[in-house]
């Protein structure tokens, strides 16, 4: 009963079956619930962050996670996506002719801004994309350090250090999002679901397959006729228009940015999120972003104050001073470390990644 | 004019020269066997075919388009498909999976349509999932179509690897020693399976060791030794050439 | 914000800073293209265990009483010492670095171990973190310091020991590798790690050395970088590196002459980018450095070209 009434979904929704569809559907009704029932606008600011954090992790998946390319300067996407947003959305650029500078509509700039982002992904993938997977990753690393710093440099357009501030924030119907967390919150929520959709029609296409291909054996994919440049480059510019979009939406969020929200760090933390969660899987990846998103925003800043309670009560000047979120990169560590290491699939894992990672760990040390 | 023609194909590594002057011609519709001792160039001349290698000097003519340099990705959308000599499936993925990716060059569905599931990439995926599981019953495999290619027995990997190649309807297929590693019961299968390929319209060129299998199936035979041509001829008449006796036993047998 | 300036009275100047910084570089890279040359990782911690270099050299040099030696000759055993002590211990940590991080994944896909590195690198710079704080921590300048000027050119001895130093531990690294049995058995492993198991060569073993070695040489690097600088801090390990791996990348990595070659140019090139146009350009000067050589010559200046196997 339940898997008939599914077959009528659109979107490709009806692949699924209907307890499928009822667990997805119970999940984001209680989500939609949340900035009701929790009228904490911090808790609500920080739920809603979780959704950079997770379109960043969609992103990211697509390069390593489908198509087993290590791409680890992947933040730089973000910043490019944010500051194309920024520029032609704030006084930044005024001149004589406009003295107010630019002031583009945020809803138009979401699809503007990921064509730019995606654009530079061509622009960095086309020379790099033959490289070996290692040499890849250094590449990429390379490409995140110099974006921040050309941001940081070229301070006549971009504000240097100090970024740019004042960004639109957006307005739909006459209506003002401004800082109040609980439009973005939607916002993000609707931008997620499209994603996801975006991400499974992906995952069971031509495309998708022959990522997944090129991940298995790029050679044996290149005899069966799938260009593997042109599909490596669909990997990674549709990964950076997705972060190009979370980059819209963080800085209208803010309303302010700067090059050091767009460092090494960012980085690695969304590497952190998809290793986690499992590689190349969507649940993977949505519990692993949501794990590192809530380590980030909230379960660290309360476990501060909770020891800086602690700390009072005992008379410990280390514990009331602590500052949990420092250490978070040291947990991050640790996870990549670990899962790594004894659960290399990740939490939730692809069927695919799973056997791959095991069967290599079978093989016996050189004893 | 011939399906494929190789002319005076050469291939040197460095001071090592690998394919000699090498000239042949595949008919439209025939099963060819290329045979040689190990090391003789064989698989060399596939790897030049399907553009791994770049001749040093010679032209490869398929389908009267030249087609050296092309790379394997283009040769394959014109129609050259292959197996290899170690099974190179995409093993986590599905035996359907494996048949789908190739079908990769007979889709059409750009990017968006994937993204976006657009109806025509929805029409596609509909007729390219009949068609692979046409061929996976045809060849014996559909009760394994959501089974991971890795889980598959050995033969049947060998099985699913030309099924993946055959699923692109190409016009030549390229077979690397298929029935290495097979048991006789196997081997008579696949004699089988080879002939049907060509019953459907598929012109073969094989590389195999199996002087039974060669000889039982083969229309004409092409001896390599050393990277050059020692003979070639109907199955018979190889089999009785005192060169090719030579090669295969050393001088004096 | 960006401008050149005319920096000819100077290039001498920035040349023999350059060489000094090179040295720096070259200590580091090697350990890079060492264990590259051996497992092909990136072994991203490298860095960190630079930095663990200078704060290990710290910690010993607390202990001792600097301030009542005036003697310069016992001034220079101490610092000898100091040196010998952190390089084992930094060699030590590298050993157990790779026995427990990265042994298990020798046989996984390269992004594996690569991965776990990276986690290993945020591991060591959290524990500095607590170990010596959030910030820059100053080094005793305990040794006599006198400047020289031949020329217009002035250099003191700091400078000197940077490249005396390095230049040392290169030759004697050298000599190591293509003169000793272990060196022998680290080039076969190199080549190919079944072939030399089947030879009777420990690769385990081989490899550890291998760690240990890089891993001291980054300790000596970690000292004298205190006593060039004066300061040391827990994420210089990063940026140096990262620097030092584009070094060793563009030697040609694996290349032990090539790392050595690949810090310099790149020293040289940073303080350069620094005078002529400033500061905050080197970084992206070296990383741009980093990619047109990797896309360019990914077996950088004096690697050889690999054939991609079929």
């Amino acid at each position: 009963m339940l898997n008939s009434l599914v077959t009528w979904l659109p979107f490709g929704l009806s692949r699924y079956t209907g307890r499928q569809v009822l667990f997805g559907g119970f999940i984001v009704l209680a989500l939609l619930l949340l900035p009701i029932v929790d009228s904490n606008s911090s808790h609500v600011s920080a739920v809603a962050d979780a959704g950079y954090i997770l379109l960043l992790a969609f992103g990211l998946n697509i390069i390593v996670g489908y198509t087993g390319l290590l791409a680890l300067g992947f933040a730089a996407f973000f910043a490019i996506g944010a500051y194309t947003y920024a520029f032609v959305a704030s006084p930044q650029l005024a001149s004589p002719a406009h003295p107010d500078g630019y002031h583009v509509s945020f809803w138009l700039m979401l699809l503007v801004s990921a064509a730019v982002a995606a654009a530079f992904g061509v622009i960095l993938g086309a020379p790099t994309l033959r490289l070996r997977g290692d040499y890849l990753a250094i590449v990429t690393l390379g490409f995140g350090e110099i974006v921040p710093q050309l941001f940081q440099n070229l301070d006549k357009w971009t504000g240097g250090p100090d970024g740019i501030a004042a960004v639109d924030q957006p307005v739909l119907f006459n209506y003002h999002f401004g800082f109040n967390p609980t439009p973005y919150y939607y916002l993000y929520m609707a931008v997620i679901c499209i994603c996801l959709v975006l991400l499974a029609n992906l995952r069971n296409s031509r495309l998708g397959r022959a990522w997944m291909a090129i991940r298995e054996d790029e050679l044996a994919a290149e005899h069966m006729g799938i260009n593997t440049m042109t599909a490596k480059l669909l990997a990674f510019s549709m990964g950076a228009a997705f972060a190009g979009v979370a980059g819209v939406i963080y800085a209208a969020k803010l309303s302010t940015i700067s090059p050091s929200g767009f460092d090494f760090n960012m980085s690695i933390m969304i590497l952190a999120a998809i290793v986690l969660g499992g590689m190349g899987n969507l649940s993977g990846v949505l519990l692993g972003g949501s794990i590192v998103a809530m380590l980030n925003f909230l379960i660290l800043p309360q476990a501060s104050n909770w020891a800086h309670a602690i700390g009072a009560s005992v008379h410990s000047t280390f514990l009331m001073n602590v500052d949990l979120t420092q250490y978070r990169f040291m947990l991050y560590g640790i996870i990549l470390v670990l899962v790594m290491l004894f659960r290399p699939e990740g939490l939730i894992p692809s069927a695919t990644v799973r056997a791959e990672l095991r069967e290599s760990m079978k093989s016996p040390e050189v004893a | 004019m011939a399906l494929l023609s190789l002319q005076g194909v050469t291939k040197s590594f460095g001071g090592l020269t690998a394919v000699k002057n090498l000239t042949f011609d595949v008919e439209a519709g025939a099963i060819i066997s290329l045979i040689g001792p190990n090391g003789a160039g064989k698989s060399t001349v596939f790897n030049l075919i399907t553009g791994i290698y770049m001749p040093s000097s010679g032209s490869i003519v398929f389908d009267e388009h030249a087609i050296e340099g092309l790379k394997p990705h283009s040769v394959a959308a014109r129609g050259i498909l292959r197996t290899f000599q170690n099974i190179r499936l995409f093993s986590h993925m599905t035996v359907l999976e494996n048949v789908l990716v190739g079908r990769h060059a007979r889709m059409r569905s750009a990017a968006w349509d994937c993204a976006f599931r657009t109806p025509f990439a929805q029409k596609e995926e509909r007729s390219s999932d009949a068609a692979a599981m046409e061929l996976l019953e045809w060849i014996g495999l559909s009760r394994f179509a959501t089974e991971w290619a890795r889980n598959l027995p050995y033969g049947m990997q060998r099985r699913l690897e030309i099924a993946r190649a055959l699923a692109s309807e190409p016009k030549l297929l390229l077979l690397d020693e298929p029935a290495a590693g097979t048991n006789p019961a196997e081997k008579i299968g696949l004699m089988k399976l080879v002939q049907s390929i060509r019953d459907r319209g598929v012109t073969v060129l094989l590389i195999e060791h199996d002087m039974k299998l060669v000889m039982g199936i083969s229309d004409y035979v092409h001896v390599l030794d050393y990277g050059e041509e020692i003979a070639h001829g109907k199955p018979d008449a190889v089999r009785h050439d005192q060169r090719v006796i030579e090669a295969y036993l050393g001088k004096g047998a | 914000m960006f401008e050149i300036h005319n920096c000819a009275p100077q290039f001498i100047q920035q040349l023999i800073n350059g060489v000094a910084l090179g040295g720096l570089y070259a200590l580091i890279a090697l350990g890079y293209t060492m264990v590259y040359g051996i497992i092909e990782l990136i072994n991203f911690a490298h860095g960190d265990v630079y930095t663990l270099g200078s704060f290990i050299s710290l910690s010993i040099l607390g202990l001792i009483p600097l301030a009542t030696i005036s003697n310069p000759t016992v001034l220079g055993l101490i610092a000898l010492a100091v040196i010998i002590l952190a390089a084992l211990l930094c060699g030590i940590i590298g050993v157990l670095i790779e026995r427990l991080a990265y042994r298990r994944l020798r046989n996984a896909p390269r992004l594996a171990p690569l991965i776990t590195a990276i986690g290993v690198s945020l591991i060591l710079e959290n524990i500095m973190q607590i170990w010596k704080g959030n910030s820059e921590v100053s080094f005793p300048q305990f040794l006599p310091d006198h400047w020289h000027q031949i020329g217009g050119v002035r250099f003191d001895d700091r400078s000197l020991m940077v490249v005396v130093v390095s230049l040392v531990c290169m030759i004697l690294l050298n000599f190591f590798v293509f003169h000793t049995k272990l060196g022998k058995a680290m080039r076969a492993t190199a080549q190919d790690r079944d072939a030399a198991q089947l030879m009777g060569i420990n690769v385990n073993s081989t490899i550890a050395w291998t760690f240990f070695i890089g891993s001291a040489l980054a300790g000596v690097a970690g000292f004298i970088s205190g006593m060039y600088y004066g300061t040391t801090f827990f994420l210089n390990g990063y940026q140096a590196g990262l620097k030092a791996f584009t070094a060793a990348v563009l030697g040609g990595i694996g290349n032990i002459t090539g790392a050595m070659l690949g810090g310099f140019v790149i020293g040289i090139i940073e303080t350069m980018t620094s005078g002529c146009i400033s500061d905050q350009w080197s970084e992206v000067a070296v990383f741009a450095i980093l990619i047109l050589t990797l896309v360019f010559r990914p077996s950088g200046l004096l690697g050889q070209q690999l054939p991609e196997k079929v």
